[in-house]
This record gives structure tokens, sequence and C-alpha cells, in this order.
């Protein structure tokens, strides 16, 4: 059973606050009673929390499928074998008192650069509906179908980032989970780039192609613009002239500066040894090239996903320590460039698995959907490193102190990146449509997450 | 043969010598016949176009195949259909090439698709359909435009249908509705059929509607996924401890839930007489032994309703010349007023006429002068073109590109769906326009903007040009590959014989007409350049469907 917390946060909401919100009535404010109360729970009682923006840039590692929290970040090892499973053993970290499984060595030793939400919550255990929550924190089946966090991010930093190369990048593979640009539209849609940052060339999809030289390149651009010769006559119809500024703005990637950032033969092959020669530890050396190159929202879905109802444990024993590798040796360079206080890194799936092992068959050994609660891993950007925020009972399947919902985290993220949270998206009917709920859309919170901000 | 057809053509071009590029050209997209009005739409249209002091010009033979084709059945024309059409020397050929059109199975699929955007035909988030349920709604939509359902009919089964959502097509409207509250419900009837958006409306005039929609509820059965939709004027759902029992996964038998009050011991009254009030005013009071939703269909399909009609042809004309005459065609108010309120009039009394014949009103368009004008503007003021004094350029749809490109290489796509859907094949070589379920989709029919089938609006079909669209036309492995290993092109590659033969097989098979002299000489010297034939032949391919006039329907 989850502390209904949320619900004292109403009784906190000052009458001022209620109006400056313009939240009428008194039920349903669950998210404005809770949102509001930090504003108002400092002593001097600040408007709003003050603080300089600071993510420039977000990385966010998806998870998809769900990633066990209790074999990962979050273990019980007093819970026994019917939840443990196969991984028993707990390591410390650089941090006094926090332990994560074995399975993450290198993790251990960047523990004080970045802090583990272990009681996050949603209790929707479907993938797409859960995803949906995570990356937009708004309920799914209202009447609109909200953009993520990234195609958000893209459009609040529409004015600050100018570069060639899409503002939304998804490495390698989109999640397909659901419409990531919602009503934001194309713009907004996250650039996947297909490839594999770890083959000897990365082949981004539409930008480096194989076997064509830049001589052909330049050839043929040269015949297309002999040939199309209807565009010429129709450069009065708005929709063929944006289509060839967009063509224009395609070609500065195909030919110009902007393929550099994916080239990483660019990079010291012992620094591609330390993020680890597989194809998620390219993509974080990847994201971090697209971090410098300014890229406001960069997503890593992590290539094989993490559904594991069946062959579990075989699949962790496969792909943590690809993760722990990549995501180490991530913070640690980005710690090392000065990038870390400007860049936001946040790692979770959709949701966490289910905490007692399934032995039956046909799992064998299986862990299923679990979203009431997880573990999410956060970074950067003027977060806070080397602490833990909450925590869950004695078998890590239900939260025991501070619930934190997908909507806090996300309230919190937009705050530190200077994004009015409770700003209207530009609706293409102009419906009204906050980035997150509003307080009558009853979506439960607790507020954001005053303990990890400084 | 095909030799003599295409020298014929370049010497009935090239026949006063020295013409310029231009000149050419203009013989290619125009014909030089002047429009006469060719029947009542076309007298309003040139009328008002007349005012405006508008002279239109219309479009050639090969523009025109090509424009109905896409338009008409979502397909490119093949090569040979296009040598047939030019061929012909009838003067009715234009008007009985809308004829076939409109009988070719092509036409169903098509259609079905741009109906699939408004209906919200989609098995996953955020509809949630399920599957099989997509299917069936769609396999009705199809009959339905196959049949040529009357539209009276075809609105009136969809919202008055009851039963399982797998087994009756039509009771899925209700289920595609995300806010399925009575306020929701009257919304997405209110945008679907009468093009209103009630989000203009009063709040009184929504909830008056509402009432209609009251009395709907869904309830499972002991299929997974099944639900049943139905009349339900005892409100038995809401009733405390009446409980379904039914199946939540396959093998589970769903408990009683342990916090369910025992039920009552006397049936439930049936709700006292409902009073509703239809959205041009007037109150009813329900009968209690009547849907409300009848009630409602029937006062929504006649003639006199104010919006039925209207939506419904306005509709139409905005799919076939891209520009609603009610501009966008699901934002009918008063104070956004049609450009040309006698043509907008004269469709509805045809339609109603006809008894809400959908395939005559597509005649009507497809076979006027005003639907065969040329696209090259003679006059970009606004209001010229919301009078349609020139074909408006539309990019043609998602699935359009791909099965034009599949069809051009001979190569096919994969359709998945996100979520794995244990009961779904999809043959390799169904076209896109095909497809049932938005959930089954593409890479590349995401990124050119398919709908995402959420909210049932037109616009939620973006065709609008983005960068990372022409990353994947310009350079991507995806097209690189149909264009270097499709059969279909290969054989035109490959074949032995004159470069102006293959240059001609292309423009006719990727442009659907054939090239000019001068178009010839910059593909001819491109192939003699140092390049290998081979790759250059690939290159001017890749160059024609990288052009304006391929990617546009003009």
């Amino acid at each position: 059973m989850i502390p209904q917390n949320h619900l004292q946060g109403v009784t906190k909401i000052t009458r001022r606050e209620a109006l400056r919100r313009g939240v009428h009535g008194a039920g349903g404010m669950m998210l404005a009673g809770s949102l509001a109360s930090v504003a108002t729970s400092g002593e001097a009682a600040p408007e709003k929390p003050k603080l300089q923006p600071k993510i420039k840039s977000v990385i966010q590692i998806f998870l998809w499928g769900g990633m066990s929290h209790n074999d990962t970040w979050d273990p019980k090892p007093k819970s026994g074998r019917d939840y443990m499973g196969e991984f028993m053993d707990v390591i410390d970290t650089n941090v006094p008192g926090i332990q994560l499984t074995s399975l993450f060595p290198m993790l251990a030793k960047q523990a004080d650069k970045f802090s583990l939400i272990r009681s996050m919550t949603h209790r929707n255990n479907g993938h797409e509906t859960a995803a949906y929550i995570m990356q937009t924190g708004h309920l799914p089946g209202g009447r609109l179908a909200y953009p993520s966090i990234g195609a958000v991010f893209a459009y609040f930093k529409r004015n600050e980032y100018k570069g060639i190369i899409p503002p939304y990048v998804v490495l390698t593979r989109p999640q397909g989970r659901f419409s990531e640009e919602g009503f934001l539209g194309p713009l907004y849609k996250p650039f996947a780039t297909g490839g594999d940052p770890n083959a000897q060339r990365f082949e981004v999809e539409g930008v480096v192609a194989r076997g064509i030289t830049d001589d052909r390149q330049k050839a043929r651009r040269e015949l297309l613009y002999k040939l199309d010769v209807l565009s010429e006559r129709l450069k009065d119809s708005p929709q063929v002239a944006d289509a060839k500024q967009a063509r224009e703005i395609a070609y500065e990637l195909i030919l110009g500066s902007g393929r550099d950032v994916f080239d990483l033969n660019k990079e010291d092959a012992k620094l591609r040894d330390t993020y680890g020669r597989h194809t998620f530890g390219q993509s974080c050396l990847v994201a971090r090239r697209l971090v410098e190159a300014g890229v406001p929202y960069i997503v890593i879905n992590y290539p094989g996903g993490w559904d594991t109802h069946s062959n579990h444990f075989t699949t962790m024993r496969r792909q943590c320590p690809q993760l722990d590798q990549g995501l180490a040796a991530l913070l640690a360079d980005l710690h090392d460039r000065g990038l870390l206080e400007s860049t936001f890194v946040w790692c979770t799936g959709e949701f966490g698995r289910t905490t007692k092992v399934d032995w039956q068959p046909p799992w064998n050994g299986g862990r299923h959907h679990w979203g009431n609660c997880f573990t999410v891993l956060v970074a950067g950007g003027g977060f806070k490193g080397g602490r833990v925020v909450g925590s869950s009972d004695e078998t890590a399947t239900e939260v025991a102190e501070r619930p934190v919902y997908p909507v806090d985290l996300l309230a919190t993220v937009y705050t530190l990146a200077g994004i009015d949270y409770t700003a209207n998206l530009p609706h293409p009917e102009g419906i009204p449509a906050r980035v997150l709920p509003e307080p009558s859309d009853k979506v439960k919170s607790t507020g954001l997450l005053t303990e990890l901000i400084a | 043969m095909r030799k003599a057809t295409w020298l014929s053509l370049l010497l009935a071009l090239a026949v006063p010598g020295g013409w310029l590029f231009a000149a050419e050209l203009s013989e290619v997209y125009e014909s030089a016949t002047p429009p006469k009005p060719a029947g009542e739409l076309d007298r309003i249209v040139f009328a008002k176009l007349d005012k405006l002091g508008v002279k239109p010009v219309l479009c050639s033979d090969a523009v025109f195949i090509r424009r109905a084709y896409l338009g008409v059945i979502g397909t490119m024309p093949s090569a040979d259909e296009v040598r047939e059409f030019l061929k012909d020397e009838s003067p009715d050929k234009r008007s009985k090439l809308i004829d076939r059109l409109l009988e070719r199975r092509e036409f169903a699929d098509y259609w079905s698709m741009k109906w699939g955007d408004i209906l919200r035909i989609k098995a996953e988030i955020p509809v949630n359909l399920w599957p099989n349920a997509a299917r069936a709604y769609h396999r009705w939509v199809w009959g339905s435009l196959l049949e040529n359902k009357p539209y009276d009919r075809f609105v009136r089964e969809m919202l008055t249908a009851s039963g399982s959502n797998f087994r009756v097509g039509p009771v899925n409207f209700y289920r595609a509705i995300q806010d399925k509250t009575p306020t929701g419900i009257a919304s997405a009837v209110a945008l679907t059929f009468m093009g209103a958006r009630t989000d203009n409306w009063p709040q009184q005039r929504l909830e008056g509607m509402a009432v209609f929609f009251s009395q709907i509820s869904y309830k499972p059965t002991s299929e997974w996924k099944e639900e049943i939709v139905f009349w339900d004027p005892t409100q038995v759902k809401a009733v405390p401890g009446n409980f379904v029992p039914g199946r939540d996964t396959p093998g589970t038998i769903r408990p009683k839930p342990k916090d369910a009050p025992e039920p009552p011991s006397l049936p439930p009254e049936p709700a006292g007489p409902l009073k509703a009030v239809f959205p041009d005013g007037t109150s009813i009071v329900l009968p209690p032994d009547r849907d409300p939703r009848e009630v409602f269909a029937d006062w929504l399909i006649t003639p006199q309703n104010p919006w039925f009609t209207k939506c419904i042809v306005n509709r139409i004309w905005a799919w076939l010349m891209g520009r609603g005459i009610i501009h966008e065609p699901d934002d009918i108010r008063d104070d956004n007023p049609p450009s040309n309120p006698e043509l907008l009039a004269y469709l509805q009394k045809e339609f109603v006429a006809s008894k809400y014949d959908m395939r005559h009103i597509y005649r009507l368009i497809l076979k006027s002068q005003t639907y065969q004008f040329s696209s090259i503007p003679r006059d970009t003021r606004p209001e010229a073109l919301a009078n349609f004094a020139s074909y408006l350029p539309q990019r043609l749809d998602a699935e359009v590109i791909i099965d034009a490109i599949n069809k051009i290489t001979g190569t096919t796509d994969l359709y998945t769906s996100p979520i794995p859907e244990p009961y779904t094949y999809i043959p390799r070589d169904m076209p896109a326009i095909a497809l049932a379920d938005g959930s089954v989709t593409s890479p590349f029919l995401a990124l050119f903007g398919r709908s995402a089938r959420a909210t049932g609006m037109a616009n939620e079909r973006s065709n609008k040009p983005v960068p990372a669209q022409w990353l994947h036309m310009l350079n991507s492995s995806h097209i690189y590959n149909k264009l270097t290993t499709g059969p279909s092109i290969r054989t035109v590659f490959e074949a032995k014989r004159p470069a102006e033969e293959m240059i001609q097989d292309l423009y006719l098979t990727i442009l659907s007409r054939y090239p000019t002299e001068t178009e010839v000489k910059i593909a001819k010297d491109y192939l003699d350049a140092n390049r290998g034939r081979r790759e250059a032949a690939i290159d001017i391919a890749w160059a024609l469907i990288n052009s304006t006039e391929f990617l546009y329907s003009h």
C-alpha cells in the first residue's frame, strides 16, 4: 500500500498559492497541491524554487522492456534466493551506504556522480502505457496523445539550438511504443540513426551512406537539380518551397560537417575501449559527442531490451556488464570534460520487474512487468550525486518511503532546464495542452525532488 | 513500336525547332485547349474565377493520368498504362479513365486508409481497439466503400451498432474514442460526422448532445479482449455488485472481486425519461423504449441537417483537391465560411438527390474541368488558391510514396507492430495503402507523417516536409537498396538497348510521362560521363524519385 502523501500536500496549499495557480475547487488538485507545496514549505516561502537553469542537454538511457530493479540497483540480499535468484552478491560503492549487486563493479566506482530513486512508482504494467507515463507524465487514455519529454525538450530549446543535427536523436532504433512527437509534429520526431556505432564505420541512416563517395554525392545532387524541373515552376507553392529548404538542410548533414559528429574514428582508441567495444558502449560515446555538438536531447534505446519473462538470468549476465561499462565510462567522461554539470543523464525502463522469481515453466526463472516500485538512476544537470531517494520494502516489491511519481521527476528535470512545466504546448487546434498534467487531471504527485537539487 | 511512339512524341515537341527548354515543358505539363465549363460545378467555379480575373489552364494528359491514379486509387500508373492512355485519341478518355478507376479494388483500399485516419482504426495506444477488432472495423469500412453503401446508412450503422467488437465491425466506432464519457463521445461524433470541433461550442450544446450517448455500455466476454458494446438503458453496468464474469488472460477465469458489494435483490428501475437537446437547439424527451443513439442518428442523417451533408461533401472535396471549400474540413462553424458557398450548396444538393451516393460526388468532381486545372499557378493570391484557380500540389501520403517506390523497383517493405500481434500476418506484397491497422507500421511510414490515429483530426496526417525525410529519400540504405537490387528496376537498367530508350522507360515508370529532348540530353550526358553505366542509371532513377514531380501530386 502506498502512503497517500499526495493528499497531505493538498492541505498544505495556501489560498494565495491556489489562486496563483488557478486551482479551483477542493478536489483533484493532487498535482498542484504537492508541486505547490514545494514552493510553500521553505521558511522564506518563495513563489517558486529559485534555480539557475543548468541542463543544456539530456541523455536518456532507456532500458525498454523494463530492467529488474532488485537484480541491479536495489538489491535485497536478506530476501533470499526466492527473490534474489542468481545474483545474491552485493558490493559497496565509493559512497558509504550505497550498495549494488555485483553485476555493476564499474558503476560502483562512480556512485558519487549519480543518485538512485528507489521508490519510483506508477503502478502500470503495460509496456506502452507505462512508457507513455514515464516519458510524458500524463496518464494514457485522455483526449490527447502528449509528446514525450524529448520532443518537449527539443521544442523549448528550439531558439537556443540551431545545429543541423536534428534536436532529438535516438541511438539507434526508435522505441515505437507511442508516437513520441505527439501533436508537436514531424519536426520534433526523434531522429533514429540506425546503423551500429560499434561497426567499422557508423552508418547513420541518411547521413553516412555505404558505397557512395563524396564525388558521386555531388554529381548526383547536380543531376537532381537539373532534372527537378517542376520544382522551379511551383516555387510559389509554400509546401514545395518548404521542401526545398528542408532538402538543403539535409545536404548540409550529408556533405557538410554534421556527419563528423558520428565519426567515432576521430576518438582515441583507448577511450573507445573504456566505453566498451559493443553497441551500447559506443552509443554512449556517440551520445557524448552529440552533447558536445549541442544536441538537446539524446536517447539511447538499449539494444536488445530487458523484457525478460524468460531467459532472465542469462540475459542479465550478458547485458548488465555492458550497461555497467558504458554508463560508468559515460559519467566519468562527462565529468572529466566538465559536461556533467550541464548534462542530465537518466537511466530507467518503463517499469521494474516482479521481485519474486517465477521458477515455473515456461518462465523457468523469469521476471514479469512491475510498475509498483522500481529504481531510476539520475546524474548531472544539477542533480546531486551519491544520494538515495526513497526506499522499497524488504523485498523491493512496494514503496516503503517517499514515493516518487514519474511526473515529479519530469517536473524536476524541466525546472532544472528552465522549462516552465505549467506552460502550454502549441496544439494545432489550439486545445490547451500543458507540458505536465493540470491539477484537474488527478495525476498523483509528491512534488519536486528537492532533496536532489541544490 | 515503342520506339515509334517515342520518336513521334519527340518530333511533335521539336517541330518548330530551336524551342527553349521552358516551351517544351509547358507542353509536358499543360494542355493547349482552353478550359470550358463542363457542367454546373464548373459554371459555379468559373463564375467565381471570372470575378477574381483568373484565367485557368488545363493540365496535359500525362499530368492528368498521374493525378487521377494517385488521387483516386493512391497508386501509380504503370508505364504501360501511361502509354495506352497517351495513345488513346478518344475525346472522352479522361472521363472513361475516372469510371475505370472508381471500379478498382484499390479504390476501396485507398479510401479505407483515409477513413481509417478519421475513424481511428488502430489496435494499440492510444485508442486500443485490439488487433482483431481493428481488422473487423477495417473490413467493414472497406466493404462499405467497395459496395458504395449510401453514406447515410454507413453513418447510421456506425452510430447505432451493438454487439461484439470482433464480430460487428461498426461497434468499434465507440471503442475507438479515447474519452468514452458521454461528452467525449458526443465530441467525437461531432468531429467525425458534423465536421465540428466542440471546443468552439457553448458547453450547453455539447451537454445536450451528450445525453444521446449516455446509455452506451461495454462488457467483456469469455473470449480474450472481446467486448460487447450495447444499449444499457437500466445502467446494469453501474449497479453495485453486478459483476460480469470474463477472462483477463487465456486460461484464467476472472474471479469476483473481494470487495464487490452484494447485488440488490430487485432488478434496477429503468432510468426516468431523458431530456436531450440536438445540436441545432431542438429539445426532445427520449422515449424509454428506443436507443437514444438511433434518435440522434435519425436526426443527423436528414437532408435538412445543417452539418451532415456539408461535412461529407466538403471532406471529399478536400481529399481530392487538397483543400476544403471550408478549410479545414473538420472546422465547420459560422465564422469559418466556405470560399464558395454556392459550390458547397450545389454538391450538397447533388448528394441528397443521388440518395447519399459518395461515388456520384467523386464523379462530379473528378470529371469537372476544375479538377483538371494545371498545378502551375497563374495567380498566387490567397483568394485565387482558395477558389481552386490552379490545382494545389500536395506531398503524397507516406503510404502512397512507399507503394510507388516499391512498384517501380519491384521490392516490398516489412510492416509490423511494435507490440507483438499474435494473429497478424501481413503478406510481403501487400501495399501500404491496404494496411488495416494503424499500429502496423514501418519506420518509413512513421517518418513520412502517417496519421497516429489518436484524435481523428484530418490534419493528424502530416505531409509537411522535414529534413529527416530528405535524409531518408536522398541517402538511406533502405531506398538505396531498392534502387540497386530491385528486380523491376534492374530490368530497366540491364536491357541491351540504346540509352534513350532506357531513359524514356525510367521517365514513364517514375514520372508517368515521356522525357523532353533536353531531359534526355541531360540524362545521356550523365550516362556518358566517366561513371559506370549501371551506377549512372541508378543515379538517374534516384534523381527522379527525389524530384518534386515524383513526390507531389501535381
